[in-house]
């Protein structure tokens, strides 16, 4: 970034840590950009007159005689419609080749909504994919995460809803992507001819890692932009916060914090929290949707940053093989949507919410079957019908490569009830057997 | 004179401040950073320097920046018109915040000091009165709310004047009070009071004992609350934390209930917003909000207006509480508090006790719970503060500093399970892990015996016992096989199930089944119990299957009819008739 006219330069570093160097400085904030020889670096601490910044790109090759600036001003990105249709790095720069955009100059991380100026989320979200729509509804305004091992396609599923969403902007935060996820979700746009309602914050794995902490500001600070002042929904996509806790975890290590749980820092919960509680619905009709991707370990939800992911999103949603059928589906179990009742059979058809609770009840009893068979006992009639639904639902239903609209599901739903129960078994109230029972 | 000061180091909101005169522990002071002041707390003093830990965001602050000292603790100003108000954890009234975001530094005046209210005296002139005495009350949304001595007057003083009745705004006097030595004293609608002080304005707190009914099963019939009692909730996400304590603050019968969203999410407070106001309280018929307060300090507000609001809270309560009032206290969730806390204290350096938490965290804990309770005021009358909160254990495990050390502190405890959960049997309250202390107090017993019936202690105490029994035979069924053990031995389980699906499982979204009245519970929970103790012939086990999802079905589509209506008897008597068919005695 270039220095201004004028600007005090220090040239005398006390200490360099790996990821913080410190110097004697004055009037200095608390928060404010540096730049040391060039290199983005942030105050953490002030003590006196002795400053700390944290280099976002690591001190290699800092000199004790490296040139600093402040820049009087908290990281920030200048906001506007130019935005869209571009792609930036964690500081807010091009890395498309394309010029630096202008617009209004706002800092990230900045205020939170006042709670009584929310509005109560109501408006679904389509996807197509039955696994949510059917059983976990998506509602604008929602803060929801793939819970995925990382060799799940979270990253085809998440494309998939951006583009078949209803947003007007989407805007995807990268942190710590591969280079061939990057371009993964480069060419989906781009061939779904998306590109001008995209705005991406990437920072790969060639990056350094503590950059990618600005990455969630920058893409909700855009998003904001677009969500407030031109009233429109927006979806915002980030992958993966998992490299996003663990940045942090490097961060209050070097800041010699006492970790807490799984060597997170003790502050995880509110990190995390400022990031999701960004999500909301505006009563003039903009709204921030957050789905993010957490990857787990061996499927492990207790460690430390899935755990209170989990007491921060409005529901969670668990991709799964179904080696029955040969297809990644969404888990019907452990998925879940908090704000789905503010939608089902209320902007959908009046069956939904009893047709998913009865499906996903057979379902169980299929599950219940299967442990049956597989511990040798025998199997009744009831079971044998409930394992050949559970194929069927699994694979028409369940399965990431369906695209259907919610009555089209409720419709196979019923078919398939018709085709392997009677209407007594799936109990569901009888005013609405009477109307859509298929035989 | 206040002290004054200035910032000599910053670590994320916690700053150092030298101060030019005596300062003293949890002093407020407001530091001025670009024009705008931050209200901040002194948390720890070494020689000339006071820690304090800002409620706000510190960027852009700077060595040098000025701070004021204010001579007091944090307080909360009490009066009437807090009834139906949103506050954020420091009492600035979030609705008189202008603008979609919240401003840093922006402070705004909790009550409305333009409205008038009618006063009609309670005492005369001549009276002699201490603090907390009654001086006249205004009615606020139908409650009546007593202006009192305010708290911090010590001493005997005598009344020289009451107002007349009449239509009187908050700052007005109201009455003009006479100290031993002469001095007068006038005193208005409003008074303050520091947050981490308790108010103690009542003569005794007697061991709690009156059933606060709730309108959940699981917890008025099987483990109870009572007026003035303890319990905590804890549970791993997505077990239903959060719709039980809406269902327990919508449907319980206080006068007054504070709910403390403490670091939780916003949407669910916009969902009490939303809903509070147009739901009707099942005792009274009005609107749910009119009695209603809201402390909202969600997950993305400062953390460290996190602790302060569960006090604002807890202070708010006890104002009431020496009107004479049931206040129930609810804050969602303790976890936040106890990890706002674990947060300033390592930034403090402070020596970590288990998982990071500061040690006196039990103490903490311990001292808070303390202050919800049952009190006897000075006049005769009697109020009280329900505390029920609700814990995020890290991992589902309840065996963690904040559960466990809350454990040790609140008398009833409602565990949420996972399992229960995944199986949809809501609420997923463990039957048998949870447990109300009260049950084992004689007072509360002598309470029952009056109000429902002699032997009911006795049912609850065979209902757990059931559910204990239907547990071990459902994991000897799981090992043996279903023809692995006698068909008696299914019968004990499904009695189990009965319980388990006709009182413990509640649907929180029905509007009848979700609050049960007393008297219906009596009814169901006697029908219960002489199914369980009735003997049943049974030659095989699917037989009893069948039978028993017969009788549940029955049941439930009871549970789902109004109590006693023509649909009601009708389930019944289609009941008696299927246990008719079973029953050998």
């Amino acid at each position: 970034m270039a220095t201004k006219a004028f600007q005090k330069i220090y040239t005398k570093i006390t200490q360099i840590t790996k990821a913080t160097c410190s110097l004697k400085a004055s009037g200095v904030g608390y928060d404010e950009l540096a730049s040391v020889d060039g290199k983005l670096a942030q105050v953490v601490k002030i003590v006196g007159d002795e400053v700390t910044l944290q280099v976002f790109s690591g001190t290699e090759g800092i000199r004790t005689n490296a040139e600093v600036v402040f820049m009087g001003k908290a990281p920030s990105l200048k906001v506007g419609d130019q935005l869209a249709g571009r792609f930036f790095n964690a500081y807010g720069e091009p890395i498309d080749g394309g010029p630096v955009p202008e617009g209004k100059e706002v800092e990230i991380g900045g205020p939170s909504v006042n709670p009584v100026r929310r509005e109560q989320p109501s408006e679904l979200i389509a996807t197509g994919i039955a696994g949510i729509d059917l059983n976990n509804t998506l509602v604008t305004g929602q803060k929801i995460p793939f819970f995925a091992d990382p060799d799940q396609p979270f990253n085809q599923v998440m494309a998939m809803v951006a583009l078949r969403a209803q947003s007007d902007k989407i805007v995807l935060g990268g942190m710590g992507m591969t280079n061939d996820d990057y371009l993964f979700f480069k060419n989906a746009f781009s061939n779904a001819g998306a590109l001008d309602r995209i705005v991406s914050f990437i920072n790969t794995t060639e990056d350094p890692s503590v950059e990618r902490i600005l990455i969630p500001d920058m893409a909700l600070c855009a998003a904001e932009y677009f969500a407030v002042e031109k009233h429109e929904k927006v979806l915002v996509l980030l992958t993966d916060m998992t490299n996003y806790a663990d940045a942090l975890a490097i961060v209050s290590n070097r800041m010699d914090q006492i970790p807490s749980k799984d060597s997170m820092p003790g502050s995880l919960y509110s990190d995390l929290a400022k990031i999701y509680e960004k999500a909301v619905q505006f009563p003039d009709g903009g709204s921030i949707t957050i789905i993010a991707v957490t990857t787990l370990s061996g499927g492990d939800i207790t460690h430390a940053v899935p755990d209170n992911t989990g007491y921060i999103t409005e529901g969670q949603l668990y991709l799964r093989r179904d080696s029955d059928v040969g297809k990644v589906i969404v888990d019907p179990f452990r998925s879940l949507s908090r704000l789905k009742q503010l939608v089902t059979g209320k902007k959908t058809r009046e069956d939904h919410p009893q047709v998913m609770n009865a499906a996903v009840r057979l379902y169980a009893d299929a599950a219940n079957a299967k442990t049956k068979l597989e511990n040798g006992f025998d199997l009744t009639d009831y079971d044998n019908r409930t394992l050949a639904f559970a194929k069927d639902y699994s694979s028409k239903l369940l399965a990431i490569d369906v695209n259907l609209d919610t009555t089209e599901m409720l419709d196979v739903a019923w078919s398939l009830f018709g085709k392997y129960f009677k209407p007594a078994e799936v109990n569901i109230k009888q005013a609405l057997v009477d109307k859509y029972w298929k035989n | 004179m206040a002290a004054k000061g200035f910032v000599k180091g910053i670590v994320s909101n916690l700053v150092t401040v030298e101060v030019d005169g005596a300062v003293s522990q949890n002093e407020i002071c407001y530091i001025t950073v670009g024009g705008v002041k931050l209200m901040a707390e002194v948390i720890k003093v070494i020689g000339k320097d006071a820690f304090v830990q800002v409620f706000e965001s510190t960027r852009g602050m700077r060595v040098g920046d000025e701070v004021e000292f204010q001579g007091h603790m944090l307080e909360v100003t009490l009066g009437p018109g807090m009834l139906s108000k949103n506050y954020d954890g420091l009492q600035n009234d979030l609705d008189k915040m202008e603008g979609v975001f919240l401003k840093r530094g922006e402070y705004t005046y909790p009550l409305d000091e333009n409205k008038k209210w009618n006063f009609k005296p309670l005492a005369k002139a001549g009276d002699k009165v201490v603090a907390g005495d009654w001086l006249g009350e205004v009615d606020e949304n139908f409650q009546p709310h007593k202006i009192m001595v305010p708290f911090v007057f010590s001493g005997e003083y005598v009344i020289k004047s009451v107002a007349e009745p009449g239509e009187y705004t908050i700052h007005d006097t109201m009455a003009v009070l006479v100290t031993a030595d002469g001095q007068e004293v006038k005193v208005s609608m409003v008074q303050k009071w520091p947050v981490k002080k308790a108010i103690t304005c009542y003569s005794e707190k007697p061991r709690p004992y009156k059933l606060l009914e709730t309108g959940v099963r699981t917890i008025d019939t099987v483990n109870p609350i009572v007026e003035g009692g303890t319990g905590f909730i804890p549970g791993p996400f997505g077990t239903g934390k959060t719709v039980l304590q809406h269902a327990i603050s919508k449907q319980a019968e206080a006068d007054i209930v504070i709910i403390a969203a403490c670091g939780e999410r916003a949407n669910e407070v916009v969902e009490i917003f939303t809903e509070f106001p147009e739901l009707v309280d099942p005792h009274t018929g009005r609107k749910l909000m009119e009695r209603t307060i809201i402390i909202a300090n969600t997950s993305n507000m400062p953390v460290a207006a996190r602790e302060a609001s569960v006090y604002t809270a807890m202070t708010i309560a006890e104002y009431y509480r020496s009107m004479g009032l049931k206040v129930l206290l609810m804050a969602d969730s303790t976890s936040r508090w106890a990890q706002a806390l674990r947060e300033m204290s390592n930034r403090l350096e402070e020596l970590p006790g288990p998982d990071a938490f500061p040690m006196d965290l039990s103490a903490i804990i311990a001292n808070f719970y303390a202050r919800a309770g049952f009190v006897h005021l000075k006049n005769g009358a009697t109020g009280s503060v329900t505390f029920i909160g609700t814990v995020s254990p890290a991992g589902g495990n309840l065996k963690e500093p904040v559960t466990e050390n809350t454990k040790k502190v609140a008398r009833c405890f409602y565990a949420l399970e996972q399992e229960r959960a995944d199986r949809k049997r809501y609420p997923a309250v463990n039957p048998i892990e949870s447990y109300s202390k009260y049950l084992e107090y004689p007072e509360f017993q002598e309470y029952i015996a009056e109000h429902i019936s002699p032997d009911w202690i006795e049912k609850v105490n065979e209902i757990k016992t059931r559910m204990l029994r239907g547990k071990e035979i459902a994991e000897q069924i799981n090992i043996l096989g279903d023809d692995g053990v006698p068909v008696d031995y299914h019968v004990i389980f499904w009695k189990s199930e009965l319980i388990d699906f006709v009182i413990l499982q509640q649907d929180a979204f029905d509007p009848v089944d979700s609050v049960t009245s007393l008297p219906r519970q009596e009814f169901m929970l006697n029908k219960v119990i002489d199914i369980c103790r009735a003997e049943f012939a049974f030659d095989n086990f699917l037989s009893v299957m069948d039978y028993f999802k017969r009788v549940i079905n029955v049941f439930k589509q009871m549970n789902y009819s109004e109590f006693e209506s023509e649909q009601f008897r009708k389930f019944n008597e289609e009941l008696d008739e299927l246990l008719r068919e079973r029953i050998v005695k």
